[in-house]
């Protein structure tokens, strides 16, 4: 493991192992895929074969692209993502087939299968990741973008309040329409927003720990020099919560707090943050009548099992019946659950990968973040190691509040679980999460850190491991 | 900003580390109670998911399923029907998604279900072989005509017929009435499901008891034949003289007994035992009573089964009672079946039956056989004797002969079949101040090797009201089930 990440260091890439990873999880996809067809109809669904090579053939497009735009990036993050994006499609296809089946019995038209969508989204993502390694040579050169950056973040988050783009699906009005297809802009938004804050934080981080005034022992910044942040923070939350995504906001709301204390150095933001967070809650607890519900169902999900605990307690059952080794693919049931496709998909792997199933998808996820974290700490600017560790955490929390949810750890918000849950735009911005994630890790872990341009600097790559490492 | 961002890091890790313990909560600690809890579809799905085995009554080219599942094309693949219907719904009970379960359906729901440890090996090879998993079939005693007749003679009464075959056990008619079609509670729709259910609790007569061996009744005149088999026991003959006067004083109270519509026995002085059961003299069998004890008159019923609440057929049977602690008037009354003797109508063949084998009661059984879903047996019928000896062999063939002079020249002549002989006993209870009282009859046939034993209760005297007695309203549905079984 360390031999793979740390600079400086012999100018290793291991971009082999990388694409090995990568078919070993294309490969596996196609077994689960076809798995699930064995388990719901006793045969070998007949497109396995093209199924596994359309996976593995986008898995080495993006490989190729790393391999020639980001040599150094850690060659550990991509094949996770592979993988979890492999199985993501697995399970949304084994829940095409079970809905289709209950359609049929029903005598109801059978519905659209989702998983040639969810593989077309993939083949989008892959794209906008291919593209954003080949457009952005330098993670740096995003923080020129800042404010157009912060701007079109707003936009996105605000299009689904417009009449007439905006779509209202299941209570939360968080959807765009376009066409025949919805897109969720906050996802997007949340990496745009990302980049803004880290390129501002950045660029006034010694004016936010140094200018400070002290109110009962705590150091508070001056306004003034947090004045575009907090707007912007401010915005998004209030029009998250206007959405009533509750997910997103409580997403953005930790996001900021953990780039400021990144940023700063500041343990007093924490606390401030911690402090900010209790007492919204308390406040919306009190206020609002779905954040109340969400509460007492967590408390006492049982309670309300034919109401608004049904899909708590059907993704409790599901993950129970599942137990230590689940049921197989194909052979539990979890299209009980509401919504598995998408908030619910980890009850899906519950049942029917079992315990170790989730913990597989749990230790992927860990990696992916730790990973990222690692490729901050040791990037060299103060910008990528802020968009890093923002990006990172974003991933971890993102995961945090979606799994906890549906595990009955913390009240549910419906946010998706990265590459697994169908949905287009959470594919699509975790793609570019991940494209943004190996490029700060390409630099972090780039010999020799060019004085001219990226171009020269692998021109001069056998000198690399004599150059004096300059850490930011 | 390492500093930050290495604690960031171990956040991280926390966060990840505090949602593998609670994916070990809910999926190592908390599975099996979710795994089992009735609110998981999943159970029900499964459940619904193999072919429940058939109840099924008759052998060969007779052999008839009165339960047996159906496949469909909704989500839960088999559906059970009831091809037995109201005539059979006491045996079989209902199996439904909603209510759960009663009668055989609750009683071997392991075999019927599939999930019994003897079917075990056939289940892991089904399993192996990917073959659809399928319940075993309960195979019942019922005799179909047996049963048919039963049913039919309490059409519009309130009642219960229980015949056995005194020489097995098995049961060969067990009949409720009035009854329901368990086919409207196993359905697949909740919704009509709790409508019918409702529907069927708010009816009078409660449909759902099963009369045979749920619910417990006064026995009346039925009960003499356990105070004379105590007599006989105790040095009594069929003709010892017994005093049977019109009227017997109650000691100790300023009450009397009397007969049924007022009657003389004989003589108004004396008579003898077979002529006070042939007739079924009240005040004769009071001062027996009072003449015996009740301590006697209570171990004879007890050694037919009273008191005894082990007794599975499979479905429970509930107790039945001679009470205790009997002041001399309440001893009177309780040797003729009335004050708080209790009985359930299985009890009272059971009687019949143990007089008709000998003395010698055999367990009663409804089912025969235990088959596995190819239909080899897994299980014959236990036959065991339950009460060696209740009586002697020589009393219960006193009895049977006294028993026969009741139908053939006293108050159960509407039993007599002819070409057979018929022994029984008559019996009508009163219950309740202005109301109707219950006709019992109890008998057996033929009186030489019997072949069936019946006990047939009509509450609140049927159609015929307060004039009822056993020998007009009970009488001819036993007659009826008896040559059913005799084939006459």
């Amino acid at each position: 493991m360390n031999a793979l990440s740390a600079p400086p260091g012999p100018a290793r890439s291991h971009r082999g192992t990388e694409l090995v990873l990568l078919l070993f999880a294309a490969a596996l996809a196609a077994t689960g895929y076809a798995a699930v067809g064995i388990g719901q109809n006793g045969t070998v669904p007949s497109g396995t074969l093209g199924y596994g090579l359309g996976l593995g053939a986008l898995y080495v497009l993006a490989h190729l692209a790393v391999r020639r735009c980001a040599p150094y990036a850690d060659p550990l993050v991509l094949p996770c993502v592979a993988l979890l994006n492999g199985l993501g499609i697995v399970l949304v296809r084994r829940l095409d087939l079970a809905s289709a089946d209950r359609a049929r019995q029903a005598g109801r038209a059978v519905p659209r299968a989702d998983a040639p969508l969810q593989l077309i989204w993939t083949t989008i993502g892959v794209a906008l990741f291919v593209a954003v390694l080949v457009v952005v040579r330098d993670h740096t050169r995003l923080a020129r973008y800042a404010y157009t950056c912060a701007a079109a973040g707003l936009l996105l988050l605000l299009l689904p309040a417009v009449p007439g783009v905006g779509a209202t699906i299941n209570g939360a009005r968080l959807w765009i329409r376009l066409g025949p297809i919805t897109v969720q802009p906050s996802e997007i938004a949340k990496i745009l927003l990302m980049i803004f804050f880290a390129s501002f934080l950045v660029s006034k981080r010694d004016v936010l720990s140094l200018a400070s005034r002290r109110v009962v022992g705590i150091d508070l910044p001056r306004a003034r020099d947090l004045g575009p942040v907090l707007v912007a923070w401010v915005a998004s939350i209030a029009v998250l919560v206007r959405e009533k995504d509750l997910g997103s906001s409580l997403l953005f709301f930790g996001i900021f707090v953990v780039m400021l204390y990144i940023a700063t150095e500041r343990t007093s933001w924490l606390l401030i943050g911690l402090g900010l967070f209790a007492g919204s809650s308390f406040a919306a607890y009190h206020l609002f009548g779905h954040v109340q519900a969400r509460v007492d169902t967590w408390v006492d999900p049982f309670r309300y099992t034919s109401g608004q605990g049904y899909q708590l307690v059907q993704g409790l059952f599901g993950m129970g019946t599942g137990g230590i080794f689940g049921t197989g693919l194909g052979e539990g049931s979890p299209n009980t659950v509401p919504f598995a496709k998408t908030d619910f998909i980890l009850a899906a792997i519950g049942e029917e990968l079992g315990l170790v199933g989730v913990m597989a998808v749990l230790v992927l996820f860990a990696l992916i973040v730790e990973r990222g974290l690692r490729a901050a700490l040791t990037c060299r600017d103060s910008f990528g190691k802020l968009l890093g560790g923002g990006l990172s955490f974003a991933l971890a929390l993102q995961v945090f509040v979606i799994v906890g949810g549906v595990t009955g750890l913390i009240p549910l918000t419906g946010v998706t679980l990265p590459w697994l849950s169908y949905g287009g735009s959470s594919v699509v911005s975790n793609y570019v999460l991940i494209a943004l994630l190996l490029r700060i890790s390409d630099a972090a872990r780039r010999p020799a850190p060019s004085p001219v341009s990226p171009s020269a600097a692998r021109a001069s790559l056998q000198d690399a491991r004599t150059t004096v490492v300059r850490r930011g | 900003m390492n500093r930050p961002l290495r604690r960031v890091a171990v956040a991280c890790l926390v966060l990840f580390g505090m949602l593998l313990l609670q994916a070990n909560w809910v999926q190592v600690v908390k599975a099996k109670d979710y795994r089992n809890d009735p609110r998981n579809r999943r159970v029900l799905l499964r459940t619904y998911d193999r072919e429940r085995g058939p109840i099924v009554i008759g052998t060969g080219k007779d052999r008839q399923a009165i339960a047996r599942s159906v496949a469909t094309t909704d989500t839960l693949k088999y559906l059970r029907t009831y091809p037995g219907g109201a005539v059979y719904a006491p045996v079989t009970g209902f199996d439904s998604l909603v209510y759960s379960s009663t009668g055989i359906e609750r009683q071997e729901n392991a075999i019927l279900s599939g999930s019994d440890d003897r079917l075990l090996v056939r289940r892991l090879s089904d399993y192996i072989t990917g073959r659809q998993v399928a319940g075993g079939s309960i195979v019942l005693t019922l005799n179909r005509a047996a049963q048919q007749a039963a049913y039919n003679g309490l059409q519009g009464k309130v009642g219960a017929v229980v015949a056995l075959d005194p020489r097995t056990g098995a049961v060969l008619a067990e009949a409720s009435t009035p009854s329901y079609d368990p086919t409207v509670l196993s359905s697949h729709d909740p919704a009509s499901i709790r409508v019918d259910y409702t529907k069927l609790l708010a009816l009078a007569g409660d449909p759902l008891v099963n009369r045979a061996v749920e619910r417990t009744y006064p026995p009346g005149s039925t009960f003499k034949v356990i105070t004379a088999a105590a007599a006989l026991a105790g040095g009594y003959t069929p003709s010892t003289q017994i005093p049977s006067p019109t009227l017997l004083d109650l000691p100790g109270t300023t009450a009397n007994l009397r007969n049924f519509g007022g009657e003389v026995c004989g003589n108004g002085k004396s008579q003898s035992l077979a002529d006070a059961l042939r007739i079924s003299c009240n005040t004769a069998f009071g001062a027996l009573g009072i003449a015996l004890g009740a301590d006697k008159v209570r171990k004879q019923a007890e050694a037919f089964g009273f008191g005894d609440s082990t007794l599975l057929l499979p479905q429970p049977v509930a107790d039945s009672v001679y009470p205790d602690q009997l002041t001399k008037a309440q001893e009177a009354q309780s040797a003729i079946g009335q004050y708080d003797v209790r009985v359930t109508p299985l009890q009272m063949a059971m009687v019949a039956a143990g007089i008709a084998n000998n003395g010698t009661v055999m367990r009663p059984y409804l089912v025969r056989e235990v088959q596995a879903p190819d239909l080899s047996q897994l299980h014959g019928a236990d036959q065991k004797v339950y009460a060696e000896h209740a009586v002697s062999a020589g009393v219960a063939a006193q009895l049977t002969t006294m028993m026969e002079s009741v139908v053939q020249s006293g108050t159960g002549t509407a039993a007599r079949i002819s070409g057979v002989r018929v022994a029984g006993k008559t019996g009508t209870a009163q219950h309740a101040v202005g109301q109707a009282p219950h006709a019992w009859f109890i008998g057996f046939a033929p009186a030489v090797n019997p072949v069936v034993a019946v006990a047939v209760l009509v509450e609140d005297g049927g159609s015929l009201g307060s004039d009822a007695t056993g020998g007009k309203v009970a009488a001819p549905i036993a007659r009826d089930v008896m040559r059913a079984v005799l084939g006459r």
